[in-house]
């Protein structure tokens, strides 16, 4: 079974097409390796009927010599976007019981691929946070141990945590991610997988529960570059049903993988070099910049002058964005509701039970920056500096083809740090937030291991659409690293 | 910007969240530090830099006036916490 369960997606695609292996006996492993690490709370709510369902119709289809591109792979589903029929939760209370009736556009994209979904993964509450410890049904788990201090349980990063300690601990070959300021790629880079933010406007944001929409954008997690490349291949495309979805075509991702980076121009912006940066944090990127320059790239300082108002940019716009979003849960048309004496206080004591305390922080901040007399001040100044951000990295990619940094300033820590103060956690996503304000595509892979035995991710940036290249130096990088550690007690 | 209490007590109202009275002061020791966190932006010069709402470069899409959803009332009330005859049901609220 472990052999099963340790197929990468490229290699458990040809065994399945091949007919080696059948769709449902790659369920079964798949739901037998969920069921046995419940411990790790990866998952909100499992399917596994509904898995078997859609396996057997894809051995249908594949007998047949039919089938899309993820015809009868096993992923997981974060449980920010809606799934028809399948409780939808979002990690809130609010969102406890809420099923619902339709299914989100990149969920039906990967259905229609022929994915076969496991269930729905556990996230930090409605996707704000670092450390999925922010979940109203208890922290997950990353599968990954401390080589001394074993008995510390780590978080797996945040916020699609589930699904990263889904892909990490071969409960799934694939996962479904949302990031919103790096809420796919540090959890990557936490579990030593592979994580992509495509760009704004790539993969559809209709029938994803919305946190802050000018930043949210859905990605593939996996072990794998290659695989990052089949699974967005197949979650992306135009979607009439969200005005910010892009037109374009989806390019043929997979065949974006050359292997050839001669004379690509890879920028290395010193601004992510702060004093404070951990040593060996430094020596891997450094490690990364001279394997590329290896394999006939060439590496160019650049600047971002504006990257340290990039986080407090963000908690301007996002919470700015949350407040409005999460006012539609009110206890009136899905959800939660708790009464009071008339409709004021039913909205009031609705909202108060059912937003844990790191949502509820983010609302009010949220809710001053856009009020009355503070709008200039924070919201409008947030949004002119967010500009500034933006146009920094333009200015970069007329010098370069693609941004080269770390992910994350630390591996995972343990469950419980960090929560002494709201902005200790918030600095964990500081290389990533930019990459969001500006809309562009990036990546995390894993690179290497931290002294305590921890995985460490590299980040590569790109042009707007151009998650060609990135994917084409992720894959390069990926081969040169040769990272091949996993999880205690797992199979590689 | 320090928050004072007065001022948790209003944000709190606008947001339709009830706030009890032992959590005030921790709220606004929290939302005061994270203000002071934000504050540093003043510290950019933004003067002719206008404000960047969305990074997505396409103008937004027109479609037809077309009818292109419904009839699916049911799906819709599924969820509610409370329904009556089609319709959601709310708290009284004209005497």
């Amino acid at each position: 079974m472990n052999t099963l369960t340790s197929l990468s997606l490229a290699g458990a695609r040809d065994a399945l097409r091949s007919r080696k292996v059948s769709a449902a006996e790659l369920a079964r492993a798949h739901i037998a390796a969920m069921e046995k690490a419940r411990g790790l709370n990866a998952f909100v709510t499992e399917t596994p009927d509904l898995a078997l369902d859609q396996a057997r119709e894809s051995d249908a289809r594949l007998a047949k010599g039919e089938g899309g591109a993820m015809e009868g792979i096993p992923i997981a589903i974060k449980d920010l976007f809606c799934t028809k029929g399948v409780r939808t939760t979002a990690s809130s209370r609010i969102l406890e019981s809420f099923v619902p009736p339709y299914e989100s556009t990149v969920g039906a994209n990967l259905r229609r691929a022929g994915a076969v979904t496991l269930g729905k993964t556990a996230m930090d509450e409605f996707a704000m946070g670092s450390s999925t410890t922010t979940s109203a049904f208890g922290p997950v788990e990353s599968p990954w141990k401390r080589r001394a201090g074993a008995n510390d349980r780590l978080v797996p990063g945040g916020s699609s945590g589930g699904s990263a300690a889904a892909v990490a601990a071969r409960l799934a070959i694939g996962a479904t991610g949302t990031d919103t300021g790096g809420s796919i790629r540090q959890p990557a880079s936490f579990c030593g997988i592979v994580g992509m933010k495509p760009t704004y406007g790539r993969c559809s944001r209709w029938g994803i529960v919305a946190f802050a929409s000018s930043l949210d954008q859905a990605g593939p997690m996996t072990r794998s570059v290659r695989d990052a490349a089949i699974m967005l291949g197949a979650m992306a495309g135009y979607d009439p049903k969200d005005s910010t979805s892009a037109p374009l075509p989806v390019p043929d991702f997979e065949a974006a993988l050359t292997g050839d980076v001669r004379g690509l121009k890879i920028g290395v912006p010193k601004e992510y070099r702060p004093d404070g940066l951990a040593a060996e944090i430094g020596a891997l990127w450094d490690k990364g910049i001279d394997l590329l320059k290896r394999a006939g790239a060439e590496p160019v300082e650049i600047s971002l002058p504006h990257t340290k108002y990039a986080l407090p940019t963000y908690y301007i716009v996002a919470p700015a964005e949350a407040s409005s979003n999460l006012a539609r849960y009110d206890g009136v048309r899905f959800g939660l509701r708790v009464p009071g004496q008339n409709l004021e206080e039913m909205y009031a004591n609705t909202r108060a039970a059912g937003f844990g305390a790191e949502v509820r922080r983010r609302i009010l901040i949220g809710t001053y920056v856009l009020s009355a007399g503070y709008y200039d001040a924070y919201y409008a100044k947030a949004q002119r500096v967010r500009a500034l951000i933006a146009r920094d990295f333009t200015e970069a990619f007329r010098k370069v083809d693609a941004i080269l940094t770390p992910t994350a300033p630390s591996a995972a820590f343990a469950i419980g740090a960090n929560q002494e103060d709201p902005v200790t956690m918030w600095l964990n996503d500081v290389f990533t937030v930019p990459t969001n304000l500006a809309g562009l595509p990036a990546i995390s892979l894993p690179a290497g291991l931290s002294s305590e035995g921890l995985p460490l991710g590299l980040h590569i940036i790109g042009r707007p659409f151009d998650e060609e290249t990135v994917l084409r130096t992720a894959e390069v990088l990926e081969r040169a690293l040769d990272f091949r550690a996993a999880p205690p007690g797992v199979e590689a | 910007m320090a928050i004072d209490r007065a001022a948790v007590r209003n944000i709190a109202a606008l947001a339709r969240l009830a706030v009890r009275d032992d959590e005030l002061d921790a709220l606004a020791a929290e939302l005061s530090n994270i203000l002071g966190f934000v504050e540093q932006l003043a510290e950019v010069n933004t003067d002719g830099v206008a404000p960047l709402a969305s990074v997505s470069a396409v103008t937004l899409p027109r479609r037809a006036d077309e009818v292109a959803d419904g009839n699916c009332r049911d799906a819709i009330l599924a969820n509610a916490p409370e329904m009556k005859d089609g319709f959601f049901l709310v708290p009284k609220v004209v005497e």
